[in-house]
């Protein structure tokens, strides 16, 4: 409800269900609101709704329940074909019997633009993602980034203020997924389009991202900015999902306005910032993150919690090291820490002491 | 191009020198290294090869070879054919040919061969043999001159056609099955053309064929096609369901399912009785639906319809749903999402299944013999006619070549067309 009346939202979805049987909710109760020119990450897991989503949202799937808005406009009784949303399929949907051309020719053709007009047009388009040269090739005869280009321009090429994108890079090599990442976010950019993006990579959501929306089972479980997703996950699902994650589980000894204290399963008492935990006595999970633990006394933060550690393994990473460690009866706890000045390899077997600092110490609800 | 240019000088003397660590030819020692397995392959194909040889290649050579070959007459009436190839074609027989006549009419009745050669002229000259078998009864009782003689035991001896037919006939290599598997002939001066209007039948039949095998073909893809598409859809739990369906009539014998159509379409038959029990047509009205054409085109299109659903589906199955919600996407109707998107990447399928439906139709023989009636009749069934009431093996033969030229010719035309890599049968 509250997002129904949000004021200026381009893209709405307002209490909205979907169930394929029956008997199962695919999304649970999802209200999502983006103002215009946002670029937006559906993030999840397989199966967790982000994909029927947008869907939905394209026209192939309609809501059992609740509302989508376009621009104001309700547009769950519009068809697919009438909404103008551009759309670029995970393997491309390159129609194999046309060429570049006729392919970007098709969503022109279908709106009755004329010759001359199309021409321009898909000159431009296909100018945009550095394939001008290939206009006459077919499909078949692409590489895979080229095919992603073609297909980009493709959903482009009708100027659609709203482009959906599912897992689009998903079939590239890291590198080329990488550097697509950088062209998709400028495109984004310098067309001032709006964009709604479904993957499964964290590391490609927070990249290209003005907002991430983390699913899992059907509910969006944190709707924020990438680095307060990263940084101040809401619950255990988020931090475990966005990123590396410690985890430490304890029970509340103490709860005190922004700090809490916890009573680790070996004895130990930590301090934490307090997310979303219950009072004294309930049971919770202290996440850290591995770049935020160090070791060396110069490097602790004043004001940091300290902890005995046992080296288990040290990993040599190139850029940065990583050290798994026995704390606190856990074995999997693992310290990365930036190749510099200073740094040495860690022996197994060496006692250590390590520190982070409570703000980066969150308690959230057990798994 | 430059680089290739300077690569050239040192890439192709590599190539030539190429030689195994012992400095043996490293082509003569690949060759080697495989002959073995290529043995063992060869010896595992073994079996298929004799059996294809002995039960389809050898066949089929028999039959063209019998298309163009009948020696009944040459092997039997030896002096006959040595005045045919004294004389020009169309010399009128003198006394001389019709004492080789004479002559050859009492080997015919020494060795009880009048009515293999009087059956090879029949094909021809329908109403000859007993002329054979009669006269060679009585050719010991044949004096000079022997034209008289002859004439005086049949009349029928002094057609001109005739001695065509056995000119023709003296030679036992002939082209004249064909002509007649295409309703023409040699006249009595030697020259091809058509036979009587009454007897014209073979071209009629030919194209009758073509003509209900396209419609057969048409009908098996408007029938098929939307099956094909539910199948492809559907999830695999209910779509293999549904595919035994498709597949029950390879199941059941071909006689059963034919019968069954006789149950339903004959005049006092299921669907005419409910037809006239609803009030639809009156009594004396009764449709006329099987030993017609009708009934071959109805019989014909349910029994093929899988050889047309099996390739429309194969091809139809790995077509993944996000092309056409790509074009709706794009501000495709549905329509034209089908039109222009869909259908263009079934076209493999629906000349797969086009090709494989309209060759097996043009040979159907059981279903039109059964309920086809004189006008659903197809060109195999007076190929099965001739084989086993005419015997006049060499016309079916003829008959069954043109059958398998234009099959062939099809194929070719669906390779330069559509290329036989696009072919998907499943």
């Amino acid at each position: 409800m509250a997002a129904a009346q949000q004021v200026g939202a381009f893209v709405e979805f307002d209490r909205v269900q979907k169930s394929y049987d029956g008997e199962t909710l695919v999304v649970k109760d999802l209200n999502l609101a983006m103002p215009k020119g946002e670029f937006l990450t559906m993030l999840g897991p397989s199966g967790s709704g982000k994909t029927t989503c947008l869907m939905m949202l394209a026209g192939f799937e309609t809501a059992t329940h609740g509302e989508i808005r376009l621009a104001g406009r309700p547009i769950n009784q519009v068809p697919p074909h009438k909404r103008g949303i551009g759309m670029v399929f995970q393997n491309y949907a390159l129609f194999p019997h046309m060429t570049v051309n006729e392919n970007l020719a098709f969503p022109l053709e279908v709106r009755g633009i004329g010759k001359a007009e199309r021409e321009a047009k898909i000159a431009r388009a296909l100018d945009m993602v550095k394939m001008g040269k290939f206009g006459n090739r077919r499909p078949a005869q692409l590489s895979g980034g080229q095919q992603q280009r073609v297909a980009l321009a493709r959903a482009l090429v009708f100027d659609p203020e709203l482009v959906l994108m599912d897992e689009p890079l998903g079939a590239l090599d890291k590198q080329l997924r990488e550097h697509m990442q950088f062209e998709i976010k400028h495109l984004h950019e310098n067309l001032g389009i709006t964009v709604v993006y479904v993957t499964h990579d964290q590391s490609e959501a927070l990249t290209m991202s003005d907002r991430v929306a983390v699913f899992n089972d059907g509910v969006i479980q944190q709707l924020a900015p990438p680095d307060e997703l990263y940084e101040r996950p809401a619950n255990s699902f988020v931090a475990q999902f966005i990123g590396e994650n410690n985890k430490l589980p304890g029970v509340i000894e103490d709860v005190d306005g922004g700090r809490a204290t916890v009573r680790l399963a070996t004895g130990e008492l930590i301090d934490a910032t307090p997310v979303n935990v219950g009072g004294r006595g309930s049971r919770t999970l202290v996440s850290i993150r591995p770049e935020r633990v160090e070791y060396l006394p110069e490097r602790i933060p004043p004001g940091a919690h300290t902890i005995e550690a046992e080296v288990l393994e040290f990993i040599y990473m190139g850029e940065s090291f990583r050290t798994r460690m026995r704390v606190a009866g856990s074995d999997d706890f693992i310290m990365k820490n930036r190749n510099a000045v200073g740094q040495r390899r860690l022996q197994p077997g060496e006692r250590i002491t390590i520190g982070w600092s409570p703000q980066d110490a969150r308690a959230l609800d057990p798994l | 191009m430059a680089d290739l240019a300077s690569d050239a000088p040192f890439a192709t003397p590599a190539r030539e020198s190429l030689k195994t660590a012992d400095g043996k030819p490293l082509k003569a020692a690949l060759a080697r290294a495989q002959a073995r397995s290529r043995r063992r392959a060869l010896f595992l194909v073994l079996p298929l090869l004799v059996f294809i040889l002995v039960t389809f290649v050898f066949p089929i050579g028999q039959m063209l070879f019998r298309s163009v070959h009948n020696d009944a007459f040459s092997r039997n009436m030896p002096n006959l054919v040595a005045w045919f190839e004294a004389t020009e074609p169309g010399t009128e027989p003198d006394e001389a040919a019709y004492a080789a006549l004479a002559a050859d009419l009492k080997l015919l009745r020494e060795n009880r061969t009048a009515g293999e050669v009087g059956t090879r002229v029949n094909y021809e000259l329908s109403g000859s043999r007993s002329l054979f078998t009669s006269t060679a009864r009585r050719a010991n009782a044949l004096e000079p001159p022997f034209r008289e003689a002859i004439l005086a035991e049949n009349e029928g001896w002094a057609d001109p056609r005739l001695w065509q037919v056995m000119r023709d006939a003296s030679s036992a290599y002939t082209a004249n099955f064909y002509l007649a598997a295409v309703d023409l002939m040699h006249t009595e001066t030697g020259e091809i053309a058509r036979v009587p209007p009454d007897r014209q039948i073979y071209v009629n039949l030919f194209l009758r064929t073509f003509a209900l095998s396209a419609l057969i073909t048409v009908l098996t893809l408007i029938l098929g096609y939307p099956i094909a598409h539910l199948l492809a859809t559907l999830p695999l739990r209910y779509s293999n369901i549904l595919m035994i369906l498709v597949l029950l009539p390879f199941w059941t014998s071909l006689l059963v399912r034919t019968t069954a159509w006789i149950v339903l379409l004959q005049q006092q038959g299921v669907i005419n009785s409910t037809l006239v029990a609803t009030g639809l047509i009156a009594d004396d009205q009764r449709l006329a639906m099987i030993y017609n054409q009708t009934g071959t085109i109805i019989a014909m299109t349910h029994i093929l319809l899988p050889f047309m659903v099996l390739p429309l589906y194969s091809v139809m199955r790995p077509i993944p749903p996000s092309y056409v919600r790509a074009a709706r996407s794009l501000g495709a109707s549905s329509w034209k999402a089908f039109r222009s998107v869909y259908f263009p990447m079934t076209v493999p399928g629906i000349a797969a299944g086009g090709l494989l439906v309209f060759i097996l139709a043009v040979g159907y023989y059981i279903t039109p013999a059964l309920v086809g009636g004189a006008s659903g009749q197809l060109i195999s069934n007076l190929i099965a006619y001739h084989m086993t009431d005419s015997l006049n093996w060499s016309l079916a033969a003829a008959l069954a070549s043109i059958l398998l030229a234009a099959v062939l010719l099809l194929y070719w035309l669906y390779d330069r067309l559509i290329g036989i890599d696009n072919l998907k049968l499943g």
